[in-house]
Order: structure tokens, then C-alpha cells, then sequence
């Protein structure tokens, strides 16, 4: 896949409004057929990244290539593109079916050609059919989705773009739509470039993530990658609760630790590493009954315990910062509030992180 | 599914007409709104019932129970009053014309694209309201006027050469129209167009709509309620317009507001201008009632 031409290439992209950069030289290529996961926080850029691809958006600086072809000037309604908006943007005085058949009548295919594709579509994106005449106004918030789904798969685009489009939805909605997009880029074979702020999202759907702080891609890969490896601590925290120790290197090679004055066997050190963290994940982190079960130990206090359902979280003080183990509710630590306990974990599960 | 014929009959005797018509009329709202309803009844439901009973009544009575006759509309047709009637509703319905083709690319400027310039462009706009509506016609007055006026003298002292006048003619009562109900297309419109999302017009660009699809597609449709409002408005304003046609018209062309000034002051024959008053209120509340049927005030004050 990757000796492929990629259908999408941007180029040192860069867009500032103003003084503000927005998007600062991003450089990236996305295959055909992939599902490409933009994952940053509110104001990292990421929508204004997928506006300049979709051509709502002229970029201040570099280039962005569609099959080798330079579209910075096109605009959206030249470009073989088609977006979903964190909005939506359905027409509300149009119904279902003119909703999804608008690319379709803007290019002036026939009104039956139109309602066989509307109704086919709506099929696919498991939408009944005596909706066709429904107004979107009086459709539930899913169907609201799937609407506009369809809208932009009308047009048989290259590429989808998805700007957070079920940010907005309630969890479980929520999950269940995440399933059935990915089901859907497969029976496709479309690429999908999607965007949102939760990697819990991005690892369910995509093929691969890339990591936006502040205008810049600072980590792309796999999701077990992103997972593993995380590059620095913003990517690391960004996974969600992770425990981080501050670090520094020690005179001869490993890994010290101010906070409990005391050596951790931490993985390789990276070259010129200086000062950074130790990430251990919750799952990583487990209850120890003697300090030789693991490589290392802490002693804390239990300081409350939550259920997650199929998991119990764990909250321990240690050396003045809270430390979260989480354990199958099968393996759940039995014992009571304020004990003293002693956690620990293994080298190979913790990373070595800059800032 | 439940068998309905099962159903247990309600225990609670459902009121009749007369106790729910009681139960409303004591309702904090209505009694409420008791004073402003007597108000009006009084201020602006009776004078209509009187002009209404006028008009059925003999010819140059002041009499209201004189008689019933339906002579004075009878009148209106045979008496070429009609054809002020065709030239009211033809001035009219040409401003409304011209404003909403003036109005809409300006309305549309001010709510999309002149940013930080709108206030003062709609301050421009909105400054000549401030001036009596016949203060501004009789400076186009002198403006327009034969031999001294500024534009006939202008042109005369300047380059030499001499011009009839533009006055008295239906085009000059035409432009005056425009130029005095302008504003009240013009705003509505602007409120229109502001309820168009920007996604949405983002949303069809990307689904391959051109800049004229888009208008036809999405701003328009939207904007509509905004649009059909102005032209309401200005049409409703329009068809009882005098000043223009006395003004810039110099009574050459009837309006029916004349006429009905007429009847009632010169004439001496309020049945006759009764009856004319009443034709053009049907005449117009039927238009009205035609473009509000398909109008949702609600949505367009965004209570929805």
C-alpha cells in the first residue's frame, strides 16, 4: 500500500489567520482507500486542515495534490471531494430525499435517474425507505447522520472528509455509528479522512492517526503505534489516564526520579534524552504483595476506588501525586480504603517521553 | 396493541363548548389582554365598521340610516374610478418589483459580505426615514422640476443645453415609490438572508452547486419568509401611496388614495369614497392573505 501514489498529498501546508497560525507546515500523504484519523484537541487545527483539503479554504503556503494534480485553487465544487460537517448542514427545507440527492441535481441528472440512486443510498446507509419524503426536521439525531452520510456518498467522491460529525451524538449512538462507518469505508473501498478530538474514536475506526498540537502533525502511525509509542507526553496524555513520572537521566545511563529519589528500570534511553517522563497506563500498573513481583514498585495509600463496568479504576497516593492502576473486575484488588498498598510495574510496559 | 373496545369509559365528563368558552374568557391572558381588546375594538375595529357601513348607504348621505344600496361600488366600475384602482395596484406592484431586484443585492451585502461596514452603510440607509416622507419628494420636486430645477438649470448654465422636465410623468411617480419604500424591502430582506447558514451554503459549494444553484437552492428558499415580508410590506404601503402621484405626478395619473381624499373633501360624497376604501382594503387583505398563508412568522422571529 505504501509503494502506492498517494491520492492525497499536502505539502508544507500552511494557513494563518492573521497573526494566528492555524495549520503550520503539514506534510503528509494518505493513501487511496484509507481511513486517515486527524486526532487533536479544540483549536489544534484540524478542521481548518480539513477545510483547505475540501477547498473551503485557501491555504497561505504549500501545496495539496489530488492524484498528483495541484488543487490549492480549485474550488469545492470542482474538487472530486465530499464533506460531512460537525453541523451536518442538512437543508432543513428540503426533504430526506433532496437532501441526499442534491450533488445530483446540481449536476442535473434526471429527477428518476435522481429518486433510484436517493432510495438505493438510502439503503446503504440503513435509512427506510418511506422516509424519502420525510422532512429532515422531524428526523431523530442518527438519522440526521445517516442523511448526510448519504448526501456526501451521492456524488461518489474519491474522498470523504468527516469534520467530528458525531461529536455531538449520545455514546452509544455514538459507538454504534463508529461501527458502522468503518463497515461502510470497507463495503466502499472509499478513503475516509476524518477528524475528531477523541483517539478512543480515532483507534476504533482508522487505518492510521495522525496527532495535531497547535498547527502541527507531530506523530503519525498505526494505531497500536500512536498506542505503544507515543512520541511525547501531549501524546501520551491524549490516549487518556496515564500515569506520568518526571525523569531525569541518570550520570550513568539509566533512568532517575526525583519525586521518590530512587532508580527506575525504564526501556533504552533515547539518545540525548535529558529530562522527560515515564508513562505507565493504568492497565499496565498492577498490586503488588512483595517489591520483587515486579521490576518496580511504589508505595502509596489506596485513595478511592471506581467502577467501570467491566473494570475497576484505582486511584493510589504516592510521593504526593496520584497514581490510577486499573484492573479486570475479575482481578479486582480486594482489600479496603486507605491501605497501604504497593504497586508496581515492568519495564517493557512503560515509555520514555520528551515534552 | 390494546383492544380499544375494551377501553373503560373516562370517569372525568369532558366540559362543554360553553364552560370551556367560560373557563377561556377567565383566563389570566385574556383578562389581561381585556383593556388593549376594548381599546381597539373602539379605535380600529370601529372606525372600519363604520367606513363599511358607509359605503352601502344612497349617494352624498352623511346618514348612516339612510338606506341599503350597492350603487357606490356599482359606481366605482362604471365610473372609470376603476382605473385609478389599475394604477395604484400596476405602481405597486412595479416598486415591489424593482425594490426586491434593488434590495435583495444590497440586503445581501449587508448580511454577508460588508463585515464591519454594514452599520454604516445601513445607517445611510436608514438616515432619510428620519425626514418627513414629503420633505424628501418635494427636494426630488425641486430637483426635477421644469426650467429652474436643479437638474434642468444645472444642465442649461453649465453646458447650454435645454431639457423638458421628467416631472409628471407615471416613471417619476414609479421612481419616487422606489426610492420612499425602499428600506422597508430592504430590511426585511436582510433579515432573511441572515437566517441562511453559512454551513449550508458551505455544505452545498462542496456538493458541486454553482453561485447561482446556491441562490436558487438554499438562499432563496431560506430567505424567502424575509423576502415575502419586504415585498408585503412595501406593496401594502405602495398601493395607498398619494403623496408620489400629487407630488412627482401632478395628478395626471389617479392613485386610488386620491380619489379617496377626493370623495371624502372635495366631493362631499363619503359613500362613494367609503366604498372605494373598502374595495382596496379586500382587494389588498386578499393578497395579503395569500402570501401569509404561505409564510411561518414564527420561524422568521426565530421562535423556532
Amino acid at each position: 500500500m505504501v509503494d502506492a501514489a498517494p491520492i492525497l498529498r499536502m505539502v508544507s501546508l500552511t494557513k494563518q489567520f492573521g497573526r494566528l497560525v492555524a495549520v503550520n507546515d503539514v506534510t503528509l500523504d494518505i493513501q487511496e482507500g484509507e481511513f486517515f484519523t486527524i486526532v487533536g484537541p479544540s483549536g489544534s487545527g484540524k478542521t481548518t486542515l480539513l477545510r483547505m483539503l475540501g477547498g473551503l479554504e485557501k491555504p497561505t503556503a504549500g501545496d495539496i495534490y489530488l492524484r498528483d494534480e495541484r488543487v490549492n485553487q480549485v474550488p469545492a465544487n470542482r474538487r472530486p471531494t465530499c464533506m460531512v460537517f460537525q453541523s451536518l448542514a442538512l437543508f432543513n427545507h428540503k426533504t430526506v430525499g433532496q437532501n441526499i440527492e442534491f450533488s445530483l441535481k446540481m449536476r442535473g441528472e434526471s429527477r428518476r435517474a435522481r429518486r433510484e440512486r436517493g432510495l438505493s443510498l438510502m439503503n446503504v446507509v440503513q435509512l427506510p425507505e418511506d422516509y424519502y419524503d420525510k422532512s429532515v426536521t422531524k428526523c431523530s439525531g442518527g438519522e440526521r447522520q445517516r442523511v448526510a452520510l448519504a448526501r456526501a456518498l451521492a456524488s461518489d467522491p474519491d474522498i470523504l472528509f468527516f469534520d467530528e460529525p458525531l461529536s455531538a451524538i449520545d455514546y452509544r449512538l455514538r459507538k454504534l455509528l463508529e461501527v458502522e462507518l468503518k463497515d461502510l469505508h470497507r463495503t466502499t473501498g472509499k478513503t475516509f479522512v476524518y477528524i475528531t478530538h477523541s483517539l478512543e474514536e480515532a483507534m476504533v475506526m482508522s487505518d492510521r492517526i495522525g496527532i495535531m498540537q497547535e498547527g502541527r502533525l507531530i506523530q503519525i502511525g498505526s494505531p497500536n503505534e500512536i498506542y505503544l509509542r507515543p512520541r511525547n507526553k501531549f501524546v501520551s496524555e491524549f490516549m487518556g489516564e496515564v500515569n506520568t513520572l518526571a525523569v531525569q537521566a541518570g550520570a550513568d545511563g539509566g533512568i532517575d526520579c526525583p519525586a521518590f529519589e530512587r532508580r527506575f528500570t525504564s526501556p533504552a534511553r533515547p539518545d540525548g534524552f535529558a529530562n522527560g517522563y515515564l508513562v505507565i497506563r493504568p492497565e499496565s500498573m498492577r498490586f503488588l504483595n512483595d517489591p520483587s513481583e515486579a521490576e518496580n514498585h511504589i508505595e502509596g495509600s489506596l485513595f478511592n476506588e471506581y467502577a467501570l463496568g467491566s473494570r475497576v479504576q484505582y486511584h493510589v497516593s504516592a510521593g504526593g501525586s496520584m497514581f490510577v492502576v486499573e484492573k479486570l473486575r475479575e482481578q479486582a484488588y480486594r482489600g479496603s480504603l486507605n491501605d497501604d498498598v504497593l504497586i508496581g510495574w515492568d519495564a517493557k510496559d512503560s515509555v520514555l517521553v520528551t515534552d | 396493541m390494546v383492544d380499544r373496545a375494551e377501553a373503560p369509559a373516562p370517569l372525568i365528563r369532558q366540559p362543554g363548548i360553553g364552560a370551556l368558552l367560560l373557563s377561556w374568557l377567565r383566563s389570566p391572558g385574556v383578562l389581561n389582554a381585556t383593556p388593549v381588546l376594548i381599546f381597539f375594538l373602539i379605535g380600529f375595529v370601529g372606525p372600519l365598521v363604520i367606513v363599511l357601513a358607509f359605503s352601502f348607504t344612497p349617494e352624498r348621505t352623511f346618514d348612516l340610516g339612510a338606506g341599503f344600496t350597492t350603487e357606490n361600488y356599482e359606481h366605482i366600475f362604471t365610473e372609470s374610478y376603476y382605473i385609478s384602482f389599475i394604477w395604484s395596484f400596476a405602481l405597486a406592484g412595479l416598486t415591489v418589483l424593482c425594490n426586491l431586484m434593488i434590495g435583495y443585492p444590497i440586503a445581501y451585502g449587508l448580511s454577508k459580505l460588508f463585515g464591519r461596514w454594514a452599520a454604516p452603510v445601513m445607517l445611510v440607509l436608514v438616515i432619510p426615514l428620519f425626514v418627513s416622507e414629503n420633505v424628501r419628494l418635494f427636494g426630488w420636486y425641486l430637483f426635477l422640476i421644469k426650467g429652474g430645477g436643479i437638474l434642468a438649470g444645472g444642465l442649461k448654465t453649465a453646458f447650454g443645453i435645454d431639457t423638458g422636465t421628467l416631472l409628471y410623468e407615471p416613471g417619476t411617480i414609479l421612481m419616487g415609490m422606489i426610492y420612499v419604500y425602499l428600506p422597508f424591502t430592504l430590511f426585511p430582506i436582510v433579515l432573511g438572508l441572515s437566517m441562511v447558514p453559512r454551513d449550508q451554503v458551505e455544505a452545498s459549494r462542496d456538493l458541486g452547486a454553482s453561485r447561482f444553484q446556491i441562490f436558487r437552492e438554499v438562499e432563496l428558499p431560506i430567505a424567502m419568509p424575509g423576502i415575502l415580508i419586504g415585498a408585503l410590506l412595501t406593496f401594502v404601503l405602495a398601493v395607498g401611496a398619494i403623496s408620489e402621484a400629487k407630488l412627482l405626478g401632478g395628478q395626471n395619473t389617479p392613485v386610488i388614495a386620491q380619489d379617496i381624499q377626493h370623495e371624502f373633501t372635495y366631493a362631499q360624497n363619503w359613500p362613494l369614497g367609503s366604498a372605494i376604501s373598502v374595495l382596496a382594503i379586500v382587494v389588498t387583505g386578499f393578497l395579503v392573505v395569500l402570501v401569509m398563508r404561505r409564510l411561518d412568522l414564527d420561524r422568521l422571529l426565530g421562535r423556532r
